[in-house]
């Protein structure tokens, strides 16, 4: 077990460190750094200056271990719109996409879960279909499209919940939802197909058997092998997540990280974009590792791999 | 599509009546055939032009409401266009960029999956690394930062989505190609003296087809959606394109008093994928019987 943590750390590490290059790379195809940093109408000698104090004119190589260095101790640097430090601005926003994202997720496996077993216990049958239909569905309607029509149906006409902002509890729940339905569908499918093969495995048959109660054999015995897969979608599912918050907070101009990075990339805030680029990757890189370890743990025929 | 023409008819036959079997398989195939030859046909089926404004018409609602007329069926735009032209174009749009991108992703994607799984040791170490590496990296931003970098145009968004969305088709490629290569006649192949490129191409990927099948239906639908959800943001196809996303984002700020302008667009794009996955699940449960 210790070899096998080892073996994935190290391969995280490198993974890591590889994303880390490219982050570095996209700052640098942007453009030169010193112009845009000393804004419109700099005089020459004045980026001159700036190219020197940031040590902009150093060999590339030099910078990225340097830049590095300094993303290890949690200093992204500076914005270029906002003109404040990169690691300040992003940790003021993060709140509102970790709470954005936790209500989603609350709303995607409440939804998935019940929706998953009863199509995988009646499975062939109408509510199936059903089941499938909805998740098919889910995967269909633009999360821009969803978020469009809840706002001219809650925020405009029926005025229960705000359309925009991040101020109140009322302004996370068309945002959430929205999000949530997106994500919904692959976890749905996740279920069904983990119940199914539960519900026909041996020890599942044997409960069967004994006579344990059908709600006893499929909450107790079953459910609890299907939602492993689960825990691993989580993490996988991290980059969906993101890509849909990043569409969600802007409809809702929700101030989060999502927000933040499309402004980044309007505004060509390169520093910015480069560290929720970053961190994003690192979360990927974490959240697998953790479920892969915890997989392992749960079944140790995968610790061969 | 091409093994099965090149098929004895009674297969393609056996395939057709198959088919018939799976009601959401025929339903999801109409849809998008229909979709098709609305976006190869587009220029006989508009009525007008989807380029030309008329500022005394704008935003006149569809034929349904009050106000509607039957010169603008479907009604138009905030600058006066044909809303059921622009439509008809946009799926030019849509379907151009989700195979466009299918056809890119599934050649990279299918390439470094059937290398992974043939070879297996060290190549199969550095395409399982790359996989890793690209899952890592956070789709729709690393998009948006490339067109804004390169410009918003139709070939910026397929180029750089095509190079983006191959992760599935090298991950199911390559557990299939696993599986087939431990089969006797890639070792009979083998002993006959067949190259190694020859068992790829004539043993090994006629083999996998029906996977990459599946998976090109669900990639054309996501190809799909992501250029809608690109242009959404502005980072996509650029006006005065009608892309469905674009169309969408346009007609945002009129949304109060005219939601037909964004429920039509919407729809389209909703019912459009919808149906490619519907034909990507009745595919899947065709290739999979013990499935369903």
């Amino acid at each position: 077990m210790l070899i096998f943590i080892l073996k994935r750390l190290g391969l995280a590490l490198i993974v890591a460190l590889t994303v880390s290059v490219i982050a570095f790379a996209l700052l640098r195809a942007s453009g030169d750094i010193a112009t845009a940093l000393a804004g419109e109408g700099a005089t020459p000698e004045s980026i001159a200056v700036i190219r020197e104090t940031y040590g902009l004119d150093r060999p590339l190589i030099v910078q990225y271990f340097a830049w590095l260095w300094d993303v290890t101790r949690g200093d992204f640097g500076q914005s270029f719109f906002f003109r404040t430090d990169v690691a300040g601005l992003i940790i003021g926003k993060i709140g509102n996409t970790l709470i954005l994202g936790g209500a989603s997720l609350a709303i995607a496996l409440a939804l998935s879960i019940p929706l998953g077993v009863l199509a995988a216990i009646y499975s062939g049958s109408m509510i199936d279909r059903a089941v499938t239909l909805f998740s098919l569905m889910g995967q269909a309607l633009p999360s821009f499209f969803l978020g469009l029509v809840l706002i001219m149906i809650f925020a405009i006409r029926l005025r229960w919940f705000p359309a925009s902002g991040a101020d109140s509890w009322k302004n996370f729940v068309l945002p959430a939802v929205t999000l949530g339905y997106y994500i919904t569908p692959p976890f749905m499918r996740l279920v069904r197909a983990g119940m199914i093969d539960a519900l026909n495995t041996d020890y599942v048959r044997t409960a069967r058997a004994k006579g344990l109660p059908a709600r006893r054999v499929v909450f107790k015995h079953a459910l609890r092998n299907a939602l492993v897969p689960v825990v691993g979608l989580v993490a996988v599912q991290l980059g969906l997540l993101m890509g849909g918050s990043v569409v969600v907070e802007s409809i809702f101009a929700l101030d989060g990280l999502g927000y933040l990075a499309y402004q980044s990339i309007s505004y060509r805030d390169f520093p910015v974009l480069q560290a929720v680029v970053l961190l994003l990757s690192l979360a990927y890189v974490v959240l697998t590792l953790l479920s892969d370890i915890i997989n392992a743990w749960l079944d140790p025929r995968l610790r061969a791999a | 599509m091409i093994a099965m023409t090149t098929n004895p008819p009674s297969r393609t036959a056996k395939t057709l009546r198959k088919m018939l079997h799976h009601p959401s398989l025929v339903v999801g195939v109409a849809i998008v055939a229909a979709m098709i030859l609305v976006a190869i046909f587009a220029p006989l089926l508009a009525p007008h032009d989807p380029y030309v404004q008329d500022i005394s018409r704008r935003a006149v609602p569809p034929v349904w409401y009050e106000k509607g007329t039957w010169e603008n069926i479907l009604g138009t735009d905030q600058l006066g266009r044909d809303y059921l032209s622009r439509l008809i174009y946009g799926a030019r749009v849509s379907l151009l960029i989700g195979f466009s991108v299918v056809l890119i992703s599934g050649i990279i994607g299918t390439t470094l999956g059937l290398l992974a799984g043939y070879f297996g040791g060290r190549v199969d170490t550095l395409v399982t690394f790359i996989v890793t590496v690209r899952l890592a990296m956070p789709v729709i931003l690393v998009a948006l930062a490339v067109v804004a970098l390169f410009g918003g145009s139709m070939w910026v968004v397929i180029t750089v989505l095509g190079l983006l969305k191959w992760d599935r088709f090298a991950v199911v490629v390559r557990s299939t190609t696993q599986q087939i290569r431990a089969l006797d006649y890639i070792a009979s192949a083998r002993s006959a003296g067949a190259s190694t490129f020859w068992i790829l191409l004539r043993e090994v990927l006629p083999n996998i087809a029906p996977q990459l099948i599946v998976i090109a239906t669900i990639e054309v639908a996501s190809a799909i959606l992501m250029e809608a959800a690109l242009s959404f943001l502005g980072l996509g196809v650029q006006p005065p394109l009608p892309s469905w996303g674009l169309m969408i984002s346009e007609a945002k700020s009129y949304m109060f008093f005219s939601f037909w302008l964004i429920a039509i667009p919407g729809t389209a794009l909703a019912t459009l994928v919808f149906a490619i996955n519907l034909a990507g699940d009745g595919l899947r449960d065709m290739i999979t019987p013990e499935r369903s």
